[in-house]
């Protein structure tokens, strides 16, 4: 593997990760979903402001579409926040895998406090690429200016979502909705490099839509736990063998 | 547009039932993932959880898909996403490549059935 790359100073890495995430895929990906959540806000009566605090504040695209959904068509507080929530999940294991990457000798519990806040599923794939590859001394600077860069992208894209609502017709609305299974799958697939990973993958793929058509209560967490655990046992037991 | 959804109000859900049940999971990680480096057990681990759950949210956005999308059969949605993969892996594991053959095999599709 190659020396990892050093910046001349922390401005310098955070420029680095603002330009990887302006010329990585989740360019295109975070855009077209965002114009979606944007087409969704406008269509259920939010103004374009509350909208880009929202990408602000919550930065889940998942937990924005059910937000503004539910909260839109009048849905009980408790049930929205409660599905809001378990969108939320898988936030908790990414975060606890994303931060020992950052985390050098010097770090301080304040500096973890914003790449912690935008962990999402786009810079959470893009940092586990790219950070290996960076001098851990400059690799909170990095990831924050992949998220701070995907965040951006995120807010302009809702806003041009929010100001061209409606106007799409159905085969592209279709085509910017599939965006996002299509971007997230190959890219999982890309870092998916150890077999634990491989295994978990395609468990999740199988587990997931076989729960949910078995009506199982919180189908998503109960396919990432069980999955995740199958596909780290196989590992340990292959480890174990060797 | 709904009367409840005017002045500060949407804000204010906005920080109650959107943002604070979504960070606590940030919050959470935070204080477990101290003390952990990356090769630990708990962390390979969760990763593996975290690589599950986003592979479930994928299988049911193709699967059991939301709005426009649904208009789409389901068959047309896996062979999209069956050739995206195909092309991904066969010219060097290029993601622009695999989303744009996925995208076009999806648009053409829909477009030959009426959609």
């Amino acid at each position: 593997m190659a020396a990892p790359h050093k910046f001349e100073s922390a401005g310098a890495a955070l420029l680095g990760g603002l330009k990887a995430a302006l010329t990585s895929v989740f360019f295109f990906v975070i855009g077209g979903t965002y114009v979606g959540i944007g087409a969704l806000a406008h269509d259920f009566g939010f103004s374009s402001w509350w909208l880009a605090l929202s990408t602000v504040l919550v930065w889940a695209g998942p937990a924005q579409v059910i937000l503004i959904s539910a909260l839109g068509s009048g849905s009980p507080l408790a049930e929205t926040a409660l599905a809001v929530s378990l969108t939320g999940v898988r936030l908790l294991p990414m975060v606890v895998a994303l931060l020992p990457l950052l985390r050098a000798e010097s770090t301080r519990l304040r500096n973890l406090l914003l790449p912690t806040h935008l962990t999402s599923v786009s810079m959470w794939v893009e940092s586990l690429r790219l950070l290996p590859g960076i001098a851990r001394e400059h690799r909170i600077a990095f990831c924050n200016g992949v998220a701070l860069g995907l965040v951006g992208v995120a807010v302009v894209f809702g806003f041009a979502g929010f100001y061209l609502a409606a106007g799409l017709p159905p085969l592209f609305a279709g085509g910017l909705l599939f965006l996002t299974p299509v971007s997230f799958l190959l890219s999982t697939a890309r870092n998916a490099r150890a077999l634990v990973d491989k295994l978990a993958l395609l468990l999740g793929l199988a587990l997931a839509p076989l729960l949910a058509m078995q009506h199982v209560q919180l189908d998503l967490m109960w396919s990432g736990v069980i999955g995740g655990t199958l596909a780290y046992g196989i590992h340990r037991l292959r480890e174990a063998a060797l | 547009m709904n009367a409840d959804m005017a002045g500060l109000w949407p804000y204010l859900l906005l920080v109650l039932v959107g943002f604070l049940p979504n960070e606590a999971w940030r919050a959470l990680g935070l204080v477990m993932a101290r003390g952990l480096n990356e090769d630990s057990e708990l962390v390979v681990w969760s990763r593996a959880v975290a690589t599950a759950i986003l592979a479930g949210v994928i299988a049911k956005l193709i699967l059991l898909p939301p709005g426009a999308l649904a208009g789409m059969p389901l068959a047309l949605r896996v062979t999209a996403a069956a050739c995206g993969f195909a092309a991904f892996l066969l010219v060097r594991r290029s993601l622009f490549v695999g989303v744009a053959v996925g995208e076009a095999v999806l648009l053409a599709g829909g477009f030959l059935l009426g959609r």
